[in-house]
């Protein structure tokens, strides 16, 4: 469902959909059986002439089953949200695939600043290239990304890529996506941060590693601690 | 009166020890607190819909004063509405009314209690209109943004705004004990565990979680305010703090809060449906059970707020597990109302149509919840709109629907007159109705990726498409319908307090013990302090002629293991009254 308003360009994007869908239709049932059931007893036992409500404490065994086979099943259904949950859970955060190229993102307010690695592939180099609130991808390249924050918390959201990682002073997380779609979207900062917390645009530039390489010849590199002092500053 | 001296005014409704005018005083502070937060909500929404709009009666909306309108609107709500009228006010009102007492335990405690509330909400109020206005770091206030004015910019609206919350929470701990102590030692001759209207049991509930988590919160607002004025360095982390320390104490209370509102309007739901379906509620005990439940898992779920905080990734597993085990004992309460209604004679009156709507409406708040506790979807849904519809899928139902629902049915108790029942449909539909369209187009937006506490999302390209403005402007308009109906409420509440027409003593038929008391009733509530004999919920008993059994008739239990089945024992009373 998601995927009718965003493009899925990550490869667990999907996940996500399919996580969301397959929940979506499982409480649909759940709802719309509470919810009907609710409505159906309300008109059937609306007060009418000559009718006199029944005494149920709901204490005796065959009323309460009436109550407990719901309940078990609800349970039955949770292990299999929790399973799914877990599955892409550990897909998007807790495993760290073996990254191709790294970048780097650091927040602060209100600008995010992207260091992307030159011409040798390699992050904190002398040929790094310092974006303000552009963000630059390869797409099929496994990147991991080394999000800091320089003052309050930000969140780093790629909402085409369904990732979110809060960023927290003094520490550095490292997390992982690869693109699978070229094009360009949003980023957000997703946690509020301060006056300017909705003046924080910034834009992913997914294009094709030709693409990316000639963009990458026009730009002048910022030696990489120069890249990390200027936005220190 | 058989005082012995004439109450002057201040005694009587400014320095009473009287439950009910403390109750009152609650109440009202809440309300007016509701129109400022409703007012908030207004302005905010306009920026929303037609950004840079001049909004009337405010004016044009700034990024600061935005964020402190959103700060504030759910502050606000929550703790100086939400808080306030569930479980102070009708705490206040029905505890000693239902359990048949003259007052709470600690009378003067119940004074200094309000009195600190009034005390916040005053100090919320002045941080208003100090330089640069109030907070504006959400309500869950977050540091290092809440910790420093170079951040925030709000160098005393922040450390007013936890200041307040700070009093707030004192009041209630003072609240909290006097409805526990009064709950566990001033019930009724014969009024034994199981025999306690549910409403009471649970706003008790409700003040026992609210102690239990609101310790850590109040060392770590300690701790909060001297990283503010002091220039200490508990969440900073350059000097060596944790800003992560504060989510983790902050959303130790925070969960727990939910139920802690939750569970008064539950109540509340649980005795309105027993009345008005003319049943015996389905399993008090499952209910009872289903609450303790909840309440204990409540205490171990606050981290599935910080999946994507920066927590060891690892924990989220454990958490996302006792979130969704937390839908067992909440699914299990709403099949056992649902169950209540099954072979009833119901009334749709006003009180049982808003107690309806919570359970329809709750339900989409709780399966939503879903979605957010299920850790690899909330990835992509931490922060976004979907959030913000679905806990106020929740929060609506408990806060609005429940406060219409209590009070439209104490009402001829608490003011001695009888609402207007047709107006009263008026504003129940004029609230529905327009409530789910804002919140729709809510989470159709947050499913399309709209984050969170934005002034104005034209500087977001992917946001910015005509489509989903027009589900901005339904969902303000929406709104402004809604707000304007509240006033059809405010007419019927003049009109029937300007009438004549006194309520009778128990226009509701119903067993509980405050319906056995003048309605309103005098201070010391009885002449004679009532007995209980048997449960608040027997209806329709087959023994009986009439089809209710008040708690203070006198005569056998049918709850007791020794009851026989026999004749009717009743004079075969009917109720006159048409509404039922």
């Amino acid at each position: 469902m998601i995927e009718a308003y965003l493009e899925r360009a990550s490869t667990y994007a999907w996940e996500i959909d399919v996580l969301f869908s397959g929940i979506f239709w499982l409480i649909a049932v759940w709802f719309i059986a509470a919810e009907g059931i609710l409505f159906y007893f309300c008109f059937r036992f609306r007060k009418q002439e000559g009718e006199k409500g029944q005494y149920i404490t709901g204490d005796e065994k065959h009323h309460k089953k009436w109550i407990s086979i719901p309940h078990y099943l609800v349970l039955f259904f949770d292990v299999f949200i929790i399973a799914g949950a877990i599955y892409v859970w550990y897909d998007i955060k807790q495993r760290l695939p073996e990254p191709e190229l790294t970048v780097g993102v650091i927040s602060q307010q209100w600008a995010w600043t992207f260091v992307h690695p030159g011409a040798d592939g390699v992050l904190h180099t002398d040929d790094d290239i310092k974006k303000i609130d552009e963000l630059h991808l390869i797409e099929n390249v496994t990147y991991h990304y080394e999000l800091e924050s320089l003052d309050v918390l930000h969140s780093f959201s790629i909402p085409v890529f369904r990732l979110k990682q809060d960023a927290i002073p003094g520490r550095m997380i490292t997390g992982w996506f690869k693109p699978i779609l070229t094009g360009e979207w949003d980023i957000q900062c997703a946690e509020i941060c301060g006056i300017g917390h909705g003046l924080m645009p910034g834009r992913v530039h997914i294009k094709s590693a030709y693409d990316h390489n000639q963009w990458l010849a026009q730009q002048t590199p910022t030696p990489s601690s120069a890249a990390y002092a200027a936005v220190s500053n | 009166m058989s005082h012995a001296h004439e109450m002057s005014f201040w005694e009587k409704y400014v320095f009473s020890t009287d439950h009910k005018v403390i109750g009152l005083q609650y109440m009202f502070t809440g309300i007016f607190m509701a129109i400022i937060g409703g007012f908030f909500v207004y302005v905010f929404r306009m920026q929303l819909a037609f950004p840079g709009i001049s909004v009337p009666g405010y004016g044009e909306v700034t990024p600061l004063a935005y964020n402190s309108l959103v700060t504030n609107h759910g502050t606000i709500m929550i703790f100086w509405f939400a808080m306030p009228v569930l479980i102070a006010a009708f705490g206040n009102l029905l505890i000693p009314l239902m359990i048949g007492c003259d007052d709470m335990v600690f009378p003067r405690i119940n004074r200094l209690s309000y009195q600190i509330f009034l005390l916040s909400a005053i100090v919320l109020i002045a941080s208003f209109f100090v330089p640069n206005g109030g907070f504006g770091g959400a309500w869950t206030a977050y540091p290092p943004l809440s910790a420093n004015a170079a951040y925030n910019a709000t160098p005393l609206g922040a450390p007013m705004w936890l200041i307040a919350v700070a009093l707030e929470f004192v009041a209630f701990l003072l609240g909290g004990i006097n409805f526990i102590t009064t709950l566990m030692n001033a019930r009724a001759p014969g009024m034994t565990m199981y025999k306690i209207p549910i409403v009471c049991w649970m706003i008790v509930i409700a003040s026992i979680l609210f102690m239990l988590s609101v310790g850590p919160l109040i060392a770590g607002a300690v701790m909060l305010l001297f990283d503010q004025t002091l220039g200490t360095s508990f969440y900073n982390a350059a000097g060596g703090g944790d800003p992560l320390l504060w989510q983790h104490l902050f959303w130790f209370f925070g969960h727990p809060e939910v139920y802690v509102v939750l569970l008064p309007s539950l109540g509340i739901v649980a005795d309105i449906m027993a009345v008005f379906s003319r049943k015996k509620l389905f399993g008090y005990k499952t209910i009872l059970y289903s609450v303790f439940a909840t309440g204990i898992l409540s205490f171990v779920v606050w981290a599935h707020h910080q999946f994507i905080a920066g927590i060891d990734p690892r924990m989220a597993n454990l958490f996302v597990i006792t979130t969704l085990l937390i839908s067992v004992p909440i699914a299990e309460l709403c099949f056992v109302y649902i169950a209540t209604l099954y072979g009833g004679s119901i009334t749709f009156s006003t009180p049982m149509l808003w107690a309806l709507s919570f359970l329809v409406e709750f339900l989409i708040g709780g399966v939503t919840g879903i979605f957010l506790g299920a850790s690899g979807a909330d990835v992509y849904f931490h922060d976004t709109y979907f959030v913000v519809a679905h806990f106020h899928y929740t929060f609506v139902p408990i806060a609005i629907i429940g406060f219409y629902a209590g009070i439209t049915f104490w009402f001829p108790k608490i003011f001695g007159k009888m609402l207007s029942d047709r107006l009263g449909r008026i504003h129940f539909w004029g609230t529905i109705i327009p409530f789910n369209f804002i919140f729709i187009p809510l989470f159709i937006l947050g499913t399309a990726g709209q984050h969170r506490r934005i002034w104005n999302y034209e500087h977001f390209r992917d946001l910015a498409s005509p489509e989903f403005y027009n589900l901005r402007v339904i969902a303000t308009v929406s709104l402004l319908i809604m707000i304007s109906f509240q006033f059809v409420f405010v007419f019927n509440f003049i009109k029937t307090m300007r009438s004549k027409k006194k309520a009778p003593k128990n226009p509701w038929n119903s067993n509980t013990l405050e319906w056995t008391a003048d309605s309103p009733p005098p201070h010391g509530n009885w002449p004679v302090l009532p007995t209980c004999y048997r449960g608040p919920y027997e209806y329709n008993h087959p023994d009986r002629e009439s089809d209710f059994w008040p708690q203070n008739e006198p005569g056998p239990d049918p709850a007791d293991p020794d009851y026989k089945s026999g004749p009717a024992t009743d004079s075969g009373f009917q109720s006159t009254n048409p509404n039922l």
